[in-house]
């Protein structure tokens, strides 16, 4: 068997299971965020349950509208923290203690190898990066979990993605990912597993993983998953003192597809409007004028990334007429960019520091854009009025090439940038 | 259970921001919700969904968010089931959840064309267009997804089992 058929298998009781089987699986852990959570808990009422199925298996984050921008918003996080209190639920990240859901819940020591986690958020197959089976469902689905601790899942045939070769400068996790969803397709991998393994990967820090896994749903995968090995272990082991089950794939095991990929020679890489397959080398799109950049989300709002974005902003002014709103993932990330001078840098250079938060990227809270508007951002999603306006263009790259438009006020690929010393 | 109703047609992979914009989701009215849905694609849509309908799609149906949000706009605008080349697999399950029939058919959406009547029966997944003459099958439902869609959702499915008991 492969890792998600094990983790499955060992989830349902079972010996086996195969793909295209329907299991009953016990769940190791459960999280919402403020969009999905008050529905949830809205659903978990009209069950009539009293109490969750285990309270410390519930993580609850506000991330997507925070600090609440609106009344309304601030009365479904309320409905939040009257949950959590009332069910006893030692795990709320509330405004000031928390960040974006996903890096929370990784950086808490929520996720653990081995474990089948759900979420209330699509992008929650992130934590595949710690070689968990993790994906994500919605708040009916989340309150039976709540009630339960259970859920029916088909168990998914896997595609395995093996990568050799090193990246060049300024060429990242995400110029990888994005090259993947460029040839797969936005469709090319619903209800699939999408196993990453080989030297590549193993040389990959976790927040490269982390950036990796996170996309996979953009091919509508059900998660991205990575083998756990000894970086997986030390971060984990950092974060949390219970213990996992190590679970690997065979050597033997069954995949419905093989992928073999070498990273020396990939190039910059940036999905065009309005769609995230519709991936282009950077430097074919060149010159393309820009209004807003955006450096944060849970794909690409770490520290590694805010730092590469800093090596490129330093002594350097970010273009008139562009707008750079960086948005560190969490209250972690940000106290280290703030100890190491990172946001120093980045202010000095004309950019706009949030608080963490989803932010720009969900498009509902804050630098929403306006008609005809270009934005380029390291997020996830570049579907139309996503951030703002119908009549907007998001393009998604990486930190590199993000910080690198913002000073040149064009979409420019940073090799290219560099060499030209703006 | 059969299902009646006009189509509406849609392309390939209609997003969950295109279904109900991210704006939109700090309200828990399933009627509020379903006054915007669609909004991304057809401002029209809520006026045409109205009497009921029954949605056609193409390929990656439900693609982006996990927002549950989006099924139930559909739902409560008047869709009474959704048929598509392929789902995108959060909104297929939510759909479910919620107690929205959706059905899997490869090609469908190059046959229909908006305002065709068809009849649709979930228990073996035969698709009529009434107005062409034409019959399609769609990949069945298993039969625990059937009794969720019967007892109107997860929600008052789970209370059947649980008794309501904490």
């Amino acid at each position: 068997m492969n890792i998600s058929e094990k983790i499955l298998a060992a989830a349902s009781g079972k010996d086996q299971v195969k793909p295209g089987e329907i299991v009953e699986a016990k769940v190791d852990m459960a999280m919402v965020n403020d969009i999905t959570g008050p529905l949830a808990i809205q659903a978990f009422r009209k069950i009539g349950v009293k109490k969750v199925w285990d309270k410390e298996k519930i993580v609850m984050v506000l991330d997507h509208q925070v600090p609440a921008d609106t009344t309304k918003s601030a009365e479904l996080h309320k409905i939040m923290r009257e949950f959590a209190k009332e069910q006893g639920l030692p795990f709320l990240y509330d405004v000031g203690f928390g960040g974006i859901c996903h890096q929370v819940m990784v950086e808490k020591g929520h996720v653990r190898p081995g474990e089948l986690i759900v979420g209330a958020d699509s992008h929650t197959c992130t934590y595949g990066a710690l070689g968990a089976f993790a994906t994500g469902i919605g708040s009916t689905e989340m309150a039976a979990v709540f009630a339960t601790g259970k859920l029916w899942l088909r168990v998914p045939s896997s595609i395995r993605i093996n990568v050799k070769g090193r990246f060049k400068r300024f060429v990242t996790p995400k110029d990888l990912i994005l090259h993947l969803v460029g040839n797969l397709g936005s469709d090319g991998a619903i209800y699939k597993a999408i196993e990453f393994a080989g030297p590549t990967i193993t040389s990959m820090s976790v927040g490269g993983r982390m950036t990796l896994c996170n996309m996979t749903v953009e091919m509508g995968a059900k998660t991205g998953i990575i083998e756990p090995d000894e970086t997986t272990f030390a971060y984990v082991e950092a974060r949390t003192d219970k213990s996992f089950m190590i679970l690997g794939s065979d050597s033997d095991a069954k995949y419905e597809k093989k992928i073999e990929m070498d990273v020396d020679d990939l190039e910059p890489q940036i999905a065009c409007p309005h769609s995230v397959d519709n991936v282009k080398k950077v430097r074919e799109v060149e010159g393309v004028e820009i209004d807003q950049a955006f450096i944060g989300s849970c794909t690409n709002g770490r520290l590694e990334d805010l730092e590469i974005a800093a090596e490129i902003l330093k002594g350097r002014k970010v273009s008139r007429g562009v707008r750079l709103i960086i948005t560190p993932a969490s209250q972690e990330v940000y106290m280290h960019a703030l100890q190491w001078g990172i946001l120093e840098t980045m202010v000095k250079a004309g950019a706009y520091i949030t608080s963490p938060t989803c932010g720009a990227c969900f498009g509902g809270h804050m630098g929403l854009l306006a008609n005809g508007e270009v934005c380029i951002s390291t997020s996830n999603r570049n579907f139309v009025g996503r951030m703002g306006s119908p009549d907007a263009k998001i393009y998604l790259a990486s930190p590199a090439t993000v910080a690198a438009s913002a000073i040149a006020g064009k979409i420019i690929d940073p090799r290219d940038f560099w060499e030209a010393k703006y | 259970m059969r299902i009646q109703g006009l189509a509406i047609v849609y392309g390939d992979n209609v997003n969950t921001d295109l279904i109900i914009p991210s704006k939109y989701l700090t309200t828990l009215d399933p009627m509020e919700l379903a006054s915007h849905a669609m909004e991304g694609l057809d401002r029209d849509f809520a006026k045409k969904a109205e009497k009921g309908v029954i949605l056609v799609a193409g390929r990656n149906f439900g693609c982006g968010s996990s927002r549950e949000q989006a099924p139930i706009a559909l739902k409560y605008a008047g869709v009474r089931c959704v048929i598509a080349d392929s789902f995108a697999r959060i909104f297929y399950r939510n759909a479910i959840n919620i107690g929205l029939p959706v059905l899997e058919c490869q090609g469908i959406s190059g046959h229909i064309d908006d305002g065709d009547i068809l009849e649709v029966y979930l228990e073996d997944g035969r698709i009529i267009n009434r107005s062409k003459n034409e019959t399609f099958t769609a990949i069945p439902l298993p039969d625990f997804i059937l009794q969720i869609l019967s007892d109107g959702g997860l929600i008052e499915h789970l209370k059947k089992r649980m008794g309501g008991k904490g």
